[in-house]
């Protein structure tokens, strides 16, 4: 397999993952009045200072035969969590967690508490008001999360070389294979992948911050600013 | 009082702190009928804590709350109602309309759980009712202040409360459309009655909308009645000056009158002395006085043969026209504001220094505390 589609699939695995489990993680740090909070926040944003190498030692040893998770996951599957594919997956969305979080959080705080009382005696509980009144006032936030984890998933080098090993066609993924091509002086292919991948990168950070610029922006948006 | 009037009724008591202020105790019993109830008292009084507390947005501490003898809260059973189940709409200053969605949409949000049938009829009603018919398909961010005003008392009330509550929500609108909104409103209320509570500190809508008042100040009821009774006998200095009156002064009790039901006064540290109905008050108190500038009469001659007891001389200090409004300052030892109309200026030819006597009904001041 391509080294560049295992990236494609694993950035998309991991946004997907993420929006699922970092919409209720950002819902209860938006607006939890628990004051030990900041625990769980700090929690979150600690794979943006640390090391990829630490994070990815963590994971591999909580994936290996003896971990916590690597026993669980044999149970499961039959089979071991490092060097594969699922492995990457786990250790990602761990790495990619502050990316798919932040966004939202700081979407779902803009949403005016009013427009939540309003929601809730209109009659609406706290499941309808969030899908009635915060989700679609947050598109732009869920937009930046999934397309900033994406990106980050894909740009990943530490992480995945801990976890995956470089196995062609399981873990090899576009980072590493550029990595592999310069160890064997292989430039051509290696500037081919470089070039992609900062395409790539330049596109999506241009879409991001397209959205949150509102370039293009429904008719309400430019008007709730006045 | 009949059967209807009696099972519609609000009553509530309730006890709540503030969070960001210890020494704040919102501490009210209120009791209103169907129709409208005015809330009226400064800023910081805890009117919008209140009406958080009825609508089940915020908890109190303490109380009891029931619509329709319907228990909505009660701390000493343990029943908190959430603020979705309470069927009591809530239509805020700030109306929070929302962005996204068009007035239509907007006004059927409460309506999700209805028949699409009934929910229509109700649509159409209530659209019709509140003159916002041809807005269906706009965003609130594409209509006027009034037409928002509008949608967001009908996206409250086509849910057909039980209680309506509205925080000033025609603040920022000029006298005509706020009369036409109000005017809306009574249509309404005339058909569903139901009782509508009505935060304003603005004393011109109080003597549009007012059947009732409720007054409060620092978190305590001050007083409940018609608004004549209410807001012009103000008992208390906060709540005077909300309901307008511009002279608060210092005085002392010189004397009491019992037989002729007047006490006199001697205002500030002057050798002014009025005359003001009888308090419970004994000679040498500290009190203050209230008294409206339009109260106020001036005279630029000496005048005689009055049934006023107080004629005050003294000195026109300063002279202002505010639009057709002239405010005076006349310096008695106190200062009094006096309000005249542009024509009384002209023609008794006031200016500022000139000798002036004010004249003052015993009953136009009121003691406050």
């Amino acid at each position: 397999m391509n080294s560049l589609a295992l990236s494609f699939e694993l950035a998309a695995c991991v946004a997907g993952l993420l929006l699922l489990i970092g919409t209720p993680v950002a819902y209860w740090l938006a607006y939890s009045h628990w004051r030990g909070k900041f625990l769980l926040e700090s929690i979150v944003a600690l794979p943006l200072v640390l090391p990829p190498t630490v994070v990815g030692f963590y994971a591999l040893l909580a994936m290996g035969p003896r971990g916590p998770l690597g026993k669980m996951w044999m149970a499961l599957f039959g089979h071991g969590l490092a060097f594969t594919f699922g492995g990457l997956v786990v250790a990602s969305v761990v790495y990619s967690f502050p990316f798919g979080v932040q966004p939202l959080i700081a979407s779902f705080e803009a949403v005016d508490r009013k427009l939540l009382e309003a929601s809730a005696v209109l009659g609406s509980g706290k499941w309808q008001t969030f899908l009635r009144v915060i989700l679609p006032l947050s598109l732009p936030g869920v937009v930046t999360a999934v397309v900033l984890s994406f990106a980050h998933t894909l740009g990943e080098f530490g992480v995945v070389l801990m976890v995956g090993g470089d196995l062609a066609g399981a873990t090899r993924t576009a980072s590493i294979d550029i990595y592999d091509r310069v160890e064997t002086l292989e430039y051509g292919e290696a500037n081919r992948l470089a070039l992609l991948l900062l395409a790539i990168a330049f596109g999506v950070l241009c879409l991001v911050y397209a959205v949150n610029r509102r370039v293009w922006t429904p008719a309400w948006t430019r008007w709730t600013a006045k | 009082m009949d059967r209807e009037v009696n099972s519609l009724r609000l009553v509530a008591c309730i006890q709540k702190k503030r969070r960001e202020d210890a020494s704040f105790i919102l501490d009210v019993s209120l009791d209103a009928p169907p129709g409208i109830t005015i809330l009226f008292g400064p800023s910081g009084a805890g009117k919008s804590t209140l009406l958080d507390c009825l609508s089940g947005l915020l908890r109190p501490d303490a109380g009891k709350i029931a619509v329709c003898e319907k228990v909505l809260f009660d701390s000493a059973l343990g029943i908190d109602v959430p603020p979705q189940k309470r069927r009591i709409a809530y239509v805020f200053q700030s109306l929070a309309l929302f962005p996204h969605l068009t007035v239509e949409q907007n006004i059927a949000y409460g309506l999700r759980d209805i028949p699409d049938q009934d929910r229509r009829r109700r649509m159409e009603e209530i659209l019709e009712a509140f003159g916002v018919e041809n807005l269906r398909k706009r965003k609130p961010a594409q209509i006027s202040g009034g037409e928002r005003q509008r949608t967001a008392l009908a996206r409250s009330l086509v849910t057909e409360p039980r209680l309506l509550l509205l925080d000033e929500p025609l603040t920022g609108l000029d006298a005509e459309r706020k009369a036409a909104i109000v005017e809306d409103l009574r249509a309404w209320n005339a058909s569903k009655r139901i009782p509508i509570l009505y935060v304003t500190h603005n004393r011109e809508e109080v003597d549009a909308l007012g059947e009732r008042v409720i007054a409060i100040d620092k978190g305590r009821v001050v007083g409940h009645g018609a608004p004549m009774e209410v807001l012009d006998a103000p008992r208390r200095k906060r709540l005077a000056q909300a309901a307008g009156f511009e002279n608060l002064l210092d005085a002392t009790v010189v004397d009491l009158r019992e037989q002729d039901g007047v006490m006199r006064l001697r205002l500030g540290e002057s050798a002014c002395e009025i005359e003001v109905p009888l308090a419970h008050a004994s000679a040498g108190d500290r009190v203050q006085v209230a008294i409206r500038a339009g109260d106020i009469l001036l005279a630029s001659e000496g005048p005689r043969g009055l049934s006023a007891r107080n004629v005050i001389e003294g000195r026109m200090a300063s002279l202002e026209q505010r639009g057709t409004l002239c405010i005076a300052r006349v310096d008695c030892g106190v200062t009094f504001v006096v309000h005249l109309t542009p024509g009384a200026v002209r023609s008794l030819k006031l200016a500022a220094e000139k000798p002036v006597w004010l004249v003052l009904k015993t009953h136009s001041c009121y003691l406050v505390d």
